[in-house]
């Protein structure tokens, strides 16, 4: 099964495998949303959503649908 | 004369880049607006060694020269258009030294533009304590630039950027990136069709649907062609575009920075995890609202009191000093109190500039973006529309320019048809007097009633704002793409001086622009409430002789008598009993009535109005406040501002839409004049309803 960001739980891992999808806004790329970058799930609003997220040093927040475009492979803690 | 170079300030949001911008210019700054359309243009002139000057432009914050909004935009339409008068001969990129990495994208683009460009590492003060340190050598020679570490704090670095900029001839304009390596087909057919100009321009300007200068398009038209590409495959070249810078950045910084993660100590987590926490941050946003409207009222009181009286001892005083005649009534019954009633204001409405630009500065405005983003979504509101929403209790004018970062026109458009509701500093003054003529000292739980009386308007007004929001979002049938992205910036202590200077800049915009317009309403009521049509306007004084000539009245009253049969026939008496039909339901006499018209221009010229009113014609030296609570119902009896018209004014003035400046901005904005005459009819006939339904229950 494909992983989304959107599964990601609070406080786990993860590495951004793929942001191809068209309802990726470029100016998230512009933030560092990119393949091969690890992303942290920091805090999540009330529903999961909006989602807090540091990429790769650069905190930001975006909504669980955009999450949902952004593929990637959890990294499993020690 | 003395060269002057032109510098343009450009950097992310979250820089502090205006920390640099003040620092820079100091109080040397002015505000204005970019001609024909509503964003900012700040800029100020910068004194260098050897007598040079700098003529400095702070450009909006930016995360790269791909714009998607107004604010954006402005930035590369000054980049690209070499004509321009502001075009820089040097560009100060500002980074912040935390987030150095996402900060240099913008700065690769800006040089491959070939616009001689510096690089600001700022907020150098933090390094140390986040285990981060640079070769400065290393990075200036991988991305050919020259580098400034900055600390705005600590006032470190500004000499260093100043030589920098002196010396801009020296600034190298080499490229970061190749832009063929991006699509080498591609981009070699466009070399081919345009070997005269900048590819990376070229590109710009076809992945944009910006309007460019005029001058500028035309060099550019036949480069439509280029787009024969669909939206999918462009869109796909940018992504590779980015890719490819960081990756380029990446190489730059491999070497160039070490981040000792032992070292770091990270104050942000510990604040996050409480400050956005499912239930202790709505309790401490909550907290921090009450606590702003309870020192609104509180604090402000003792200089409210005293500019007050001042203002009363001042019309007193020219009245007793100048030369009697009407020149000198002019004054001390039109002018002065005119304005007056707008200097009152200033204490209060300096205290909310200072909170909004404190909880703008902490970086805490972002966490309350965050946290409200689900609820506000279900209204058809952005979590974005909150900062518009709370900035529009200052003024609805910059609130309804923020909405510019929301990124779904629906969400956009809603955010501004609702923020006039949300109690801008302009309802202030009319719901300070008036509440402190109905409502009854007192403490409840610490908190006094006439405070909580404030607070109630403001839910009120976020409420309707909201509840509106709900039901345009069931009405306007709009699909726009509906995206979400918001920086989570470090906490900061707010720089002083950044404050202040917020501070002084908004205060002195509000009492001026309001000022022009007070003081020439005053002057016109003052003329009209001073002369009058017809005998019993000019005959005042035998025909009340007359009329009172059987009771005994001392010469006090006779005279008092006299002024008020004088306003009741004046030119403005007369206008005012014609819309009195109109406005008795609601509890209101005839002056209030003018106060209402004469404030759709603004609403703080309420109180001004009433204080040219009531001082036409009455000498003695009292302050607003007692002369409204000395006014008596001339049907009903009793205090004219008793519960039940007050109750009706407040809400009257909670929902009407009386501020031209906010419906120029709309019209604006929206690109029509359909949104802000529904505003105006729409609001204000709600707000006449609700009012007559307070009154006829309360009375």
């Amino acid at each position: 099964m494909k992983h989304t960001l959107a599964h990601l739980k609070r406080g786990e891992h993860a590495v951004i495998t793929d942001v191809s999808s068209i309802h990726i806004p470029l100016k998230l790329l512009e933030m560092g949303c990119l393949p091969g970058n690890s992303v942290e799930l920091v805090q999540v609003a009330p529903f999961q959503d909006p989602m807090y997220l540091n990429v790769n040093g650069t905190h930001l927040a975006i909504r669980k649908e955009t999450a949902s475009h952004i593929l990637i492979e959890k990294v499993t803690h020690e | 004369m003395s060269k002057q170079i032109n510098v343009a300030l450009i950097g992310n949001p979250n820089t502090g880049k205006t920390s640099v911008f003040n620092a820079l210019t100091g109080l040397n700054q002015k505000v204005g607006n970019y001609p024909g359309i509503t964003v900012e243009k700040k800029q100020g002139i910068c004194k260098l060694p050897r007598g040079v000057k700098a003529h400095i432009i702070d450009l909006p914050g930016t995360y790269s020269l791909n714009a998607s909004s107004l604010d954006e935009n402005v930035v590369i339409e000054l980049l690209l258009n070499r004509n321009d008068k502001d075009f820089p001969d040097i560009a100060v990129v500002v980074t912040d030294v935390e987030n150095l990495k996402r900060n240099l994208l913008l700065f690769t683009q800006i040089k491959d533009l070939e616009i001689p460009s510096v690089l600001v590492i700022n907020m150098a003060d933090r390094m140390q304590y986040k285990g981060i340190s640079l070769d400065i050598a290393y990075l200036e020679e991988q991305l050919h630039t020259k580098i400034a570490l900055v600390s705005t704090r600590k006032n470190e670095g500004i000499d260093k950027l100043k030589d920098l900029i002196t010396n801009y001839k020296e600034v190298s304009v080499t490229p970061c990136l190749n832009v063929k390596d991006i699509d080498t087909t591609y981009f070699g057919n466009l070399e081919k069709a345009f070997p005269n100009q900048l590819l990376y321009k070229l590109w710009l300007v076809i992945t944009q649907d910006v309007n460019f200068g005029k001058t500028n398009r035309k060099d550019f038209d036949a480069v439509a062609d280029f787009k024969t590409k669909s939206k999918g495959d462009l869109k796909r070249l940018q992504q590779k575009e980015t890719i490819k810078r960081y990756q380029f950045i990446n190489n730059a910084l491999a070497k160039g920075q070490t981040i000792d993660l032992s070292q770091a100590k990270d104050l942000r987590i510990k604040l996050d995890r409480i400050l956005t926490h499912k239930v202790w941050g709505y309790v401490i946003f909550g907290v921090i609202l009450l606590t702003i409207f309870q020192a609104i009222y509180d604090w402000a009181e003792v200089p409210m009191d005293l500019i007050d009286g001042a203002f009363a001892s001042l019309s007193e005083w020219v009245k007793n000093t100048l030369p009697h005649g009407a020149f000198t009534d002019l004054i001390a019954e039109g002018i002065i109190p005119g304005l007056g009633g707008i200097v009152i204001f200033i204490p209060q409405i300096a205290f909310l500039f200072l909170f909004i630009s404190v909880l703008e500065e902490s970086g805490y405005m972002s966490r309350v973006v965050f946290l409200m983003d689900r609820i506000m979504r279900r209204f058809g509101l952005s979590g974005k529309s909150v900062v518009p929403l709370i900035s529009g209790t200052a003024c609805a004018i910059p609130a309804i320019m923020a909405t510019r970062n929301i990124e779904s026109w629906k969400e956009r458009l809603i955010t501004i048809l609702v923020t006039p509701f949300t109690t801008c500093s302009a309802r202030l003054p009319v719901y300070l007097i008036i509440i402190a003529l109905v409502i009854p000292e007192g403490r409840f739980f610490g908190l006094s009633y006439q405070a909580l009386t404030l607070m109630l308007l403001y839910l009120i007004g976020f409420g309707t704002a909201i509840l509106s929001a709900y039901i345009l979002n069931k009405i306007l049938k709009i699909k726009s793409k509906t995206f979400f992205v918001i920086e989570m910036p470090n906490y900061k202590l707010p720089l002083f001086k950044n404050v202040a200077i917020t501070v002084i800049e908004k205060t002195k915009a509000f009492v001026f622009g309001a000022g022009k317009i007070i003081l020439a309403i005053s002057i016109i009521l003052w003329f009209l409430a001073s002369y009058g049509p017809g005998e019993q306007f000019n005959d005042a004084e035998n025909i009340v002789k007359t009329e009172f000539s059987s009771q005994n009245l001392n010469e006090e009253e006779l005279q008092q008598k006299i002024a008020s049969h004088k306003l009741e026939h004046s030119f403005i008496g007369i206008a005012g009993h014609a819309i009195e039909p109109a406005i008795r339901p609601l509890g209101y006499d005839w002056k209030i009535g003018i106060a209402i018209v004469s404030s759709f221009a603004a609403r703080e010229v309420f109180v001004g109005t009433l204080a040219t009113i009531y001082s036409v014609g009455n000498d003695d030296e009292a302050t607003i406040k007692n002369r409204m609570a000395a006014e008596v119902n001339p049907i009903l009896g009793g205090p004219l501002f008793n519960f039940a018209s007050g109750i009706s004014l407040l809400l009257f003035y909670a929902f009407a839409m009386q501020c031209m400046s906010t419906l120029a901005i709309v019209k604006k904005e929206t690109n029509s004049w359909k949104w802000p005459v529904l505003q105006l009819v729409i609001m204000s006939a709600f707000a006449y309803i609700v009012a007559l339904i307070a009154f006829q229950f309360l009375k």
